[in-house]
Formats: structure tokens, sequence, C-alpha cells
């Protein structure tokens, strides 16, 4: 079923035959990258903009590469925060992409429906890459080709996402994706770090570890931001690792052949011990970034089909 | 001497209960008289109102005017014309504008501004606090003298326990009350919607229902121990009214007000990041919007105010967390109110009521009712006549309407202030 849709905001509300085809896709561009056979000249005299809100090097370059591979013309735009009064430079700089007649728009911003305002006022193709706390969509599509290329299938398998859930986009993504494609979900964290009424999202909620791995074939750990810690949230980092933290110890709580995931960047001794971030039995952190390409080229591939404006 | 008859009415009068066909006839800007066969009387301006709806006009508990300091938003002026198009012709102004009115000058400029206009009567609240900071209680003495009405903080919650304390316990030596934004501050800070699902799934931060409910619990307490008045604005949720009517068992010294977002919309209004319906309080779950409904229908609330927030454009076109909270409410005021009506929670009799004579009463001012002798502000409104509320083309400067796209029924045909038609 040809992907429809003008942006890509959102994994929420995205039927299962449309997440389907972009991780078919991506399959396919994975293939590819792997081959070394990716040069194409499909996106040719396309613009590619990377907007950047907050900063970010591997989601940006990722993107970029996605887009190069396909042969578009790419810009990066950072721009910093601090320069930003109360994000109204928002929509005057939709306007300047406007006039420059941008084709796709990769957004990340740290309010969330930041992407979908824009997408109101722009005349590209909006991918959001990361939003407040509310969506990471690419991030959501690769963790699940990952999944998917480990595991074979999504359908049936339980994936505990672990951590700091209440401020995760990851998290919501993924929530959604694994959710619409027949997975089951735990989330796993300290009650202050879970989001209010979660379990109405049609997760299982865990406060330890042992009950929340257990059994699982997909053990998705979340970044603990350090920013969190001076809120109050948790008492210290510590104390986080100690009880939430993933180790072998916890980890054996999982199906002995469960896989381990971050969407990075790691805080090593925080919410993951370099023995299994590093296990390359275990650990499928590597394979994510890679796939991130693959998922980034068939998000570009299949929005820029349904452009209003044809090259 | 001015004579105004107004003919072919359906007069309503929410204080006497009246509810009739019937004329009106004004002199000098006071209510004469009103019934059946009046007579003609030589040199009165006669108004036909077609079998319209004849009722005093709307005493608004609550509204934000942008003067002094945001005139971007509203002015005094324009504010007048939107709430003579509601229908409104006595209006309470908050006091958390820049400067905030805490001292007796600023009421008075107020004051006068009002008169000005000429279409409404301006009564502001002066600050609770010096500053509306929440620290030191104001000169509510002075401030009442020069026309303060009662004292608030405006959309400001007076978060400090011993503060709202000496000020309830203050006010009553002046006999007035203390209007609460009912929002517990450190709790709510940061916020963007009601905490629950919906904020969930939108990854946008929560207020939960309980920050408002702990503040009205915490000061019914402080009005037991005070023995003050307090009054609790814009409240919106089920577990806060349950509070208010246990306090009006214990004979407490407890009022509160309502504003049409919350009995005529549910948090869904947000949809896709719709920052005209980011409100303050934030707009809640249907099941606490019906609790406000069955507050409304068996009195636990006594007044339904406009809650009128002016913001403009640049207030409101940014992500959802950073757009500045607040809906323009004047025009809308009685249409969506009326709704209520249709629906069949509420008489005709018992709306109005809300709208004009129990607010009045809490106030203690001579507004809100068709009473011979009374100042002839009056509106005339067609009940069922159709309407689009659409944001762009409301009547005074603020355009923010949390309505917006909302088919109402029930139109404002004519507005008098002390019988001087102001709008229609």
């Amino acid at each position: 079923m040809p992907y429809p849709f003008r942006h890509l905001l959102a994994i929420e509300g995205l039927e299962p035959p449309y997440i389907a085809e972009l991780l078919e896709l991506a399959d396919h561009y994975a293939l590819q990258n792997r081959r070394g056979t990716t040069q194409r000249d499909l996106l040719k005299g396309r613009t590619l903009i990377n907007l950047f809100f907050e900063d970010s090097t591997r989601t940006r370059t990722s993107f970029e590469l996605a887009g190069k591979r396909l042969g578009a013309d790419i810009v990066n735009m950072s721009v910093s925060t601090s320069s930003v009064n109360k994000g109204e430079t928002l929509l005057d700089t939709a306007a300047t992409l406007n006039a420059m007649r941008t084709d796709l728009l990769v957004v990340r911003h740290g309010q969330s429906g930041a992407p979908a305002l824009l997408a109101q006022k722009v005349d590209a193709a909006v991918i959001n890459a990361g939003d407040g706390t509310h969506e990471h969509p690419t991030q959501a599509l690769l963790d699940a080709l990952t999944i998917r290329r480990r595991k074979g299938r999504l359908e049936g398998l339980t994936v505990a996402i672990c951590g700091d859930v209440l401020h995760s986009r990851v998290a919501r993504s993924n929530i959604h994706l694994l959710l619409t494609m027949n997975a089951r979900v735990r989330i796993v964290g300290p009650p202050t770090l879970i989001p209010s009424e979660a379990g109405r999202l049609g997760v299982e909620v865990h406060h330890d570890m042992k009950s929340g791995l257990e059994g699982a074939d997909v053990v998705m750990m979340l970044r603990l931001q350090k920013e969190r810690m001076t809120g109050g949230l948790v008492p210290s980092a510590r104390e986080f690792f100690r009880f939430f933290g993933l180790d072998a110890a916890k980890l054996a709580y999982a199906k002995p052949d469960a896989i381990v995931m971050h969407p990075g960047p790691m805080n090593r001794g925080v919410e993951i011990d370099s023995a299994v971030a590093d296990d390359p039995a275990r650990s499928v952190i590597g394979e994510q970034v890679e796939m991130g390409v693959a998922v980034r080229m068939a998000v570009l591939d299949l929005l820029s089909r349904n452009l209003r404006r044809n090259a | 001497m001015s004579l105004l008859h107004i003919t072919n009415a359906r007069l309503l009068d929410p204080a006497s209960g009246l509810d009739a066909a019937g004329e009106l006839l004004v002199r000098d800007g006071i209510i004469l008289d009103h019934g059946t066969g009046l007579g003609r009387l030589d040199g009165a301006e006669v108004v036909d109102a077609g079998g319209a709806c004849l009722a005093p006009g709307l005493v608004d508990l609550r509204a934000a005017l942008g003067e002094p300091g945001a005139e971007h938003r509203e002015t005094i002026a324009s504010a007048a014309q939107a709430a003579a198009a509601g229908g409104i012709t006595t209006l309470c102004a908050l006091p958390d504008t820049d400067p905030p009115l805490d001292d007796a000058a600023l009421i008075q400029f107020v004051i006068r501004r009002g008169e000005a206009t000429g279409c409404v009567t301006i009564l502001p609240y002066a600050a609770a606090t010096a500053g509306c900071a929440g620290k030191e209680i104001a000169e509510y003495g002075l401030l009442e003298e020069a026309g303060a009405v009662a004292f608030t903080d405006g959309t400001r919650a007076i978060g400090n326990a011993r503060t709202m304390r000496l000020a309830l316990s203050y006010a009553r030596a002046f006999g007035s009350f203390v209007v609460q934004h009912p929002e517990e501050p450190s709790l709510a800070a940061g916020g963007a919607a009601t905490e629950g699902e919906r904020a969930t799934r939108m990854g946008l931060p929560g207020i939960p229902v309980a920050a408002e409910s702990m503040l009205v619990a915490r000061d019914i307490e402080l009005a037991k121990i005070t023995g003050g008045h307090v009054h609790f604005a814009h409240v919106s949720t089920a577990a806060a009214l349950a509070h208010i009517r246990a306090a009006r068992v214990l004979g407490l010294r407890v009022t509160c007000d309502t504003a049409p977002p919350y009995f005529d919309l549910n948090e869904t209004a947000i949809g896709e990041y719709r920052t005209y319906a980011k409100l303050s309080p934030p707009l809640r779950s249907d099941e606490d919007r019906l609790a406000v409904v069955a507050a409304l229908k068996d009195g636990t609330i006594d007044a339904i105010a406009s809650d009128h927030q002016p913001r403009d454009a640049d207030d409101k076109r940014l992500p959802f967390a950073q757009a500045e909270a607040g809906g323009a409410g004047l025009a809308t005021l009685l249409a969506v109110t009326l709704a209520r009506v249709h629906a069949g929670d509420l008489t005709l009799l018992q709306a109005l009521d809300l709208l004009t004579a129990r607010p009045a009463k809490l106030l203690g001012i001579e507004a809100g009712t068709l009473r011979k002798g009374a100042p002839a502000d009056l509106v005339l409104f067609h009940p069922e006549r159709g309407w689009r509320v659409e944001a762009g083309k409301l009547p005074g400067k603020a355009q923010n309407t949390p309505f917006d796209g909302r088919a109402l029924e029930g139109k404002v045909l004519g507005t008098w202030k002390a019988g001087r038609r102001v709008f229609g």
C-alpha cells in the first residue's frame, strides 16, 4: 500500500500496512547499503534541509547520509536555542524555508508539536526528527527494523522499554509502533519517570527490572538525562543504576537470547553497564545506527514520491 | 428627560423569577416600570423587541483587559466594544496588569477608563498582594475606598498558605472577599495540559487535577480558621466542586464561578496542538466537564464568568507548551451558556441568574435586575438564532477564542447601558 501522507510527524495513528511498507523499503536500502551499491539519483534536484533546534550529531548525520546516498542537495541548519526567542523564529524560519523552495524538511525541536506547527506553514514534506517529549518516528522505525532483522518478526514479541519513559519521545514512538504491530510492550522505571496514565496507551507498567524484564525478547534502554536528576525525579545516578541500570545480572531476567538496544548516546554506568552495551552477543546498538540510515532513506524516498511540487 | 419604551418582549428577570411577555419603560437611565398595558408615553423612543428576550445586562465576574500594560492585546475601549456586543454591562477586571492594580490611583484610572467607554461599568479587582507577587497583602482599605470590588492576584494563585490566611482574615475588616486562582503553583509549574492520557500521548507537561482540588481544600481550611470569604475562580474539576459543596454544608463563606470553556469543551479541543484551546486552568476530561454542568444545575456554582484573557497572534502561534494560556470570552459568554439551556441542563432563568443576579449579589452591587428603580442595563437577545464563532471576526481586539468554528444558538440583538443603546 503506497504511503499516502505528505509528512511523517508521528507514529501514532499510522496503520500497520504503512509501517510495513516503510520497513520493507528500509530493509531493501539496508541491503543496498551493505553492498555499497547505494549511490542513486532518486532525489537528484531535491533540496533537503536539516533544521535542528536541538543539538544532535547522530540523527542529523544519519539524515544527511541518507539524503546524500539518494542524491539530494543537503543543507544543515542549526538554530541555537539561545537565540530562539520563545520559538518565535520557528514560523519566521518556516517562511524563509518556503521562499527557498525546500522539498524535504527534517526538523528537531525541543517543543512537542513544533514540527506539526511547521508542517502547517510550509510546502515541504516535514519529517519529525524528534519533538520535545512527543515523538521520534524514525527512531521507532529503525528500532523496529533492527528487531525484525534479529527476531524475524515483531508480532508476539515482548519488548521492555526501560528508564526515563516520562521524558522520552523515543519511548512514545516505540510504544505506538510496537503495539500497532502486535508486539507486547512493557515500560519499566521508577514511578517518577513513568508518564501519567501510561497504562492507557496499552502497555504494562513495571517498577522493578526483575518483573519488567522477565521473559522479554527485547530490552530497550532509554537515556537518562542528567538534568532529570537535578530536577529531583531520581535521587542519584548511583541509586538509579543500582535499581534500573541494565547490567548482566538484570539482563539475566530476560530471555537468554534477548537483545539489548539503546537509542544513544549512552550514559555508561547510569542506565547501562559497559559490559552489556559492548557485548556483541546481546547488544545491537551498532546495528541500530546502521538501520537508522536505511530507514531514513526509505522515509525520504516515500515522502518525495508525494511531494506536491515536482522537480 | 429621556424615555425608552421596549415593547413586545419576553421579560426575563431571574432576581424576581419573572418570565412573561411584556414591555419595559426606562426614564433617564432608570427602569421605570415593566409589565403589560403600560400605554404610550409622549416623546418615548419605542423599540419593538419582536418577541425576543429582554433581560438584565450581564454581570461578568472575571475578565482581563490588557490595559494597562498589554494594549497590543486589548484596550479597555476594545474590551468594552466586545462586552457590549456580548450583552455585558458590568465587568470585573483582573488586577494582574502591568503595572498591577495594587494602588488606589490605578484603581481609579481603570474605573475612569471604563466610564469613558460609556457602555460598560468596569469594577476593578485590586491586587490581593503587593504587585500580585503573592507575598505581602495589599492596602485593602485604601483600595476599596478607591473603588476596588474585591481582591485577587488574577491568574496567579496565592500559593503561600500564610499569605492567603492573612488576606482572608484582613479582607473581613472591609467586608470583602479574596478571589483565588485555584492551582497549587509548584504542582502546576511548567504544565500545559491536564495531566493524563492525552497529555502523555502528546508529550505535553501535565497539570494534575489535584493541583486545583488541593488548593481549594487548603483555602477552605483557611476560610474556616479566619472566618473569611474565599471565592474560587473558574472551577473546572469534580474534585474541587466536591470540596466546595462540603464547605457550604458547614456554612463556610465559600463561593465560586466557572467559565464557558469548562462546561462546553473538554481536553479533546486541544486536538493537534490547538493553542487557542490552551487555557488556565487547562481544559479537563469530559467527566470533569459534566461535573461542572451538574454544579451549575444544583447551584454549587454561583456565577458564570467570561474569564476573558486577550492574547494576540504572537502569543498563540507557538509550540503548544510555549504558547500563552487564555481565551477570549466576552462575545461568546451568553451564547455558550445558552447551549446548556438548549441541551436541557439549565432553564433559561437559571442560566440568566448565573450571568446576572447571582454575580451581582455576590458583589453586592445594584445590577443584574429588572427591578423598578434599578439602572436600565439591558440585553435583548434571540435565544435560538444561530451563528458561528469565527476567530478574526469577533468584536473587539482579542480574537483568541477557544470556540473557533463552534455553531451557537442565541444572538444578542441589543444592549443598553443606563438606558443608552450601546450595541445593536
